[in-house]
């Protein structure tokens, strides 16, 4: 008997200690999974990278087609022999990366555990606003540099921050396209609900876009925030119902919006038009069948933009890596499934860094940052151009969005076309019915 | 607001209600009987949704004969646990088998995420739905609160209709009393802790076809349960099932006056001024 007290009092002894060192959440892995270069020559210096992703969480799809999309820059940045430097030096990509669970609180420790025990030279950030954020600040603390590729939140762009750079189109520009787009395809639209996660991201997203709605002439009918991790959207939906808007704009992430586009088609909302944050765009979303039929989405990339030597050429700026189709083929063949956005935003952050690298033929901190300052380039992902105003130091100034609409082919598939901007379209965009 | 919202919103807040309250019964029951405050509670809701999802995707049974299979494994569970946990506690003061139940809450939590990780999860099913006006109900949700009566109809019918039930009771109204008739005290503790356990597994079952969910969803569920059982008043059945229709209602009807967002503060604030007005809750304890 007096074991089964033992085990009963250690077992409380444990719950209470787990408790005190931070509540319910699982013990944390702290092996890093690592992917180094290969055999390198005598001249080769390690070029050691930072981040964390979002292994298990909310984050998980999207943080792991980001963390493919660098994976898949270092596996080609090594087959080629490292990035050359001027003065010869050949540094040879290894990154390390760390699951942050999708929580602020493992980002930073993390990225403080990168830049004090592992050393790693730069940083690249986790994914999703919300954390990039809780890395920038560390980052900042330290002096070291950050590419982000997963967070578009203006806010964390506009404190003066000078060694954050974001290769993403900023939120504030999220959903306006999407609105030009729904008055082009039908100018009476009059009445819009605005439902959005009440995160940094999809807040600066609605901050934008809720002026810009009125100022083109709509009414919001609805205005509401839902909390991060929410699951039932039916108070929401009953008053979208309830107001009869010919429009719905707003989601968050690709959970939560691709829950939201389920309950909104379970709920026969007879919206017309439909844009959510993020989770279209995800080749996942397609999970939820005739469900994602006609919905927008606005992306950072698709495979089927047209970022090419010739456009640079046209636009007078230089066209720096990749190609669209050879991205688009070598990620399917290393991951044997299509790249999204996140994908894109992932390899693109390496390689901005990597074009900064050779520029400043070093790896001195001032003299990176200084060439990320002075970058003005097309790369496969699109445009990429830094404020170096004091106040959005880093924040991307030139990359545009595009938008995608799941539609059926003739086939009966669902895929994704670009439906906007019209110069860029694979497809017309269609009203739901 | 529109009061256009009230009906659909009370219609879908009222079928919630009963899941809510079924969650609820699981936790006044062992209150009732044992006086076990059970803080395993919440993560015991989310294993019956995770026991419905591996059977749904990796055996392809279908979700609702996962939620008898859900009902099974509770009752063994919570057997397993009380004697594990609770039963060398049964009558050290309370704060020991509060200690004891959250123990084994993050032992629960702890294990979930290392195998499923705190990713959502969902159980792909669709019923259908039908609809009249802006009222529209989803298959999924009506089966729900029609599994959550048969569920708890059953409940009542074993601890007043069966032997062992009203052995139950008695054990609940008077240990010492029960044990002088010769009902062995310490077996019917272990199967109501074994009911209750597994009546929250199947209130998570249930929520496993309507929302997504991961291994830390049960908290949220563990809350509303108090509320619902102070409501109802702590150890009182049919409170419990009476409280979780109410707070489902008031969720649903006070969206349409109210953000969304300040609902838990109007649930809470509710709770908080049952317990200073009426601490025996609104139909009084009793077993």
């Amino acid at each position: 008997m007096r074991p089964i007290r033992a085990i009963v009092t250690l077992a409380t002894t444990v719950g209470l200690l787990a408790a005190a060192c931070g509540g319910t959440t699982a013990t944390p892995s702290a092996t890093p999974s690592s992917a180094a270069a290969t055999s390198a020559p005598a001249v080769t210096k390690t070029l050691n990278i930072g981040f964390t992703n979002s292994q298990t969480g909310a984050q998980q799809v999207a943080s792991t087609k980001q963390t493919e999309g660098i994976k898949l820059w270092v596996d080609q940045v090594t087959k080629a022999g490292g990035i050359k430097l001027k003065d010869g030096t050949v540094l040879m990509p290894k990154i390390t990366f760390y699951d942050d669970q999708s929580t602020t609180d493992r980002v930073q420790s993390l990225y403080t555990k990168l830049i004090n025990d592992d050393k790693v030279d730069f940083l690249l950030s986790p994914y999703s606003s919300g954390l990039v954020k809780a890395a920038a600040v560390v980052s900042e603390q330290n002096g070291k540099v950050m590419v982000t590729a997963g967070g578009a939140d203006d806010a964390t762009m506009e404190q003066g921050f000078q060694n954050i750079y974001q290769v993403y189109t900023p939120a504030s520009k999220y959903l306006t396209g999407a609105i030009d787009l729904m008055l082009k395809l039908d100018p009476t639209i009059k009445k819009v609900a605005i439902v959005n996660e009440k995160d940094s991201f999809s807040t600066s997203v609605v901050l934008a876009a809720k002026p810009y709605a009125e100022t083109k002439g709509l009414t919001v009918v609805v205005n509401q925030g839902y909390d991060t991790g929410t699951t039932d959207f039916n108070p929401f939906i009953n008053q979208i119902v309830a107001a009869a808007p010919d429009a719905i704009i707003g989601g968050g992430h690709l959970v939560d919006g691709t829950t939201f586009a389920k309950q909104l088609y379970e709920k026969k909302v007879s919206a017309r038009f439909i844009a959510l944050l993020v989770a279209p765009p995800e080749p996942t979303f397609a999970d939820i069948g005739d469900a994602a039929q006609f919905i927008v989405g606005p992306s950072q990339w698709e495979t089927q933009t047209k970022y090419t030597e010739a456009s640079a050429k046209t636009m007078n700026l230089p066209f720096y890596g990749i190609a669209n189709d050879a991205f688009t083929t070598a990620y399917r063949a290393l991951f044997n499934a299509p790249p999204s956005y996140h994908s894109a935003g992932g390899y693109a952050a390496g390689l901005v860094l990597q074009k900064a690298l050779e520029d400043a033929g070093s790896t001195d901190a001032a003299k990176v940052r200084a060439a990320l300052d002075k970058l003005d380039l097309i790369t496969f992902f699109g445009h990429i151009k830094f404020s170096t105003d004091a106040k959005t130091h880093g924040k991307q100034t030139a990359h545009d969005m595009v938008y995608v609409q799941w539609l059926k082919g003739s086939d009966g598939k669902l895929a994704t076309q670009i439906v906007w901007p019209a110069e860029a379209k694979s497809a017309d965009a269609v009203l739901r019915k | 607001m529109s009061l256009d919202a009230l009906i659909p919103s009370a219609v879908d807040g009222l079928m919630l209600g009963f899941v809510y309250g079924l969650a609820a019964l699981g936790l006044t029951l062992i209150f009732g009987v044992m006086r076990v405050i059970n803080l395993s509670h919440g993560p015991v809701i989310a294993l019956g949704m995770f026991v419905v999802y591996v059977l749904f995707t990796n055996f392809g049974i279908n979700p609702y004969l996962g939620i008898v299979a859900s009902l099974l494994f509770g009752l063994v569970f919570g057997v397993v646990e009380y004697f594990l946990a609770v039963d060398r506690v049964i009558d050290a003061p309370e704060l020991t088998t509060l200690l004891a139940t959250f123990s084994v809450n993050l032992m629960i939590v702890g294990i979930a995420t290392s195998v499923f990780t705190t990713t959502p999860r969902a159980v792909d099913v669709t019923l259908g739905s039908i609809g009249a006006g802006n009222v529209t109900i989803l298959g999924t949700h009506a089966v729900s609160v029609l599994v959550a009566i048969v569920v708890a109809a059953g409940l009542y019918g074993f601890l007043f209709r069966t032997r062992i039930g009203k052995s139950i009771r008695a054990v609940a109204n008077n240990r010492s009393a029960a044990e002088l008739m010769g009902i062995d005290s310490r077996r019917m503790l272990a199967l109501s802790f074994g009911i209750g356990t597994a009546l929250a597994m199947v209130s998570g079952g249930l929520l496993s076809t309507l929302f997504s969910f991961s291994p830390l969803s049960g908290g949220t569920y563990e809350v509303k349960s108090f509320v619902i059982v102070v409501l109802g008043g702590l150890g009182n059945p049919t409170g419990a099932l009476l409280g979780g229709v109410v707070l489902g209602l008031l969720e649903g009807v006070s969206t349409v006056f109210i953000p969304v967002s300040w609902v838990p503060v109007l649930e809470y604030a509710i709770f908080i001024l049952i317990l200073l007005v009426r601490p025996a809750g609104l139909l009084g304890s009793r077993a």
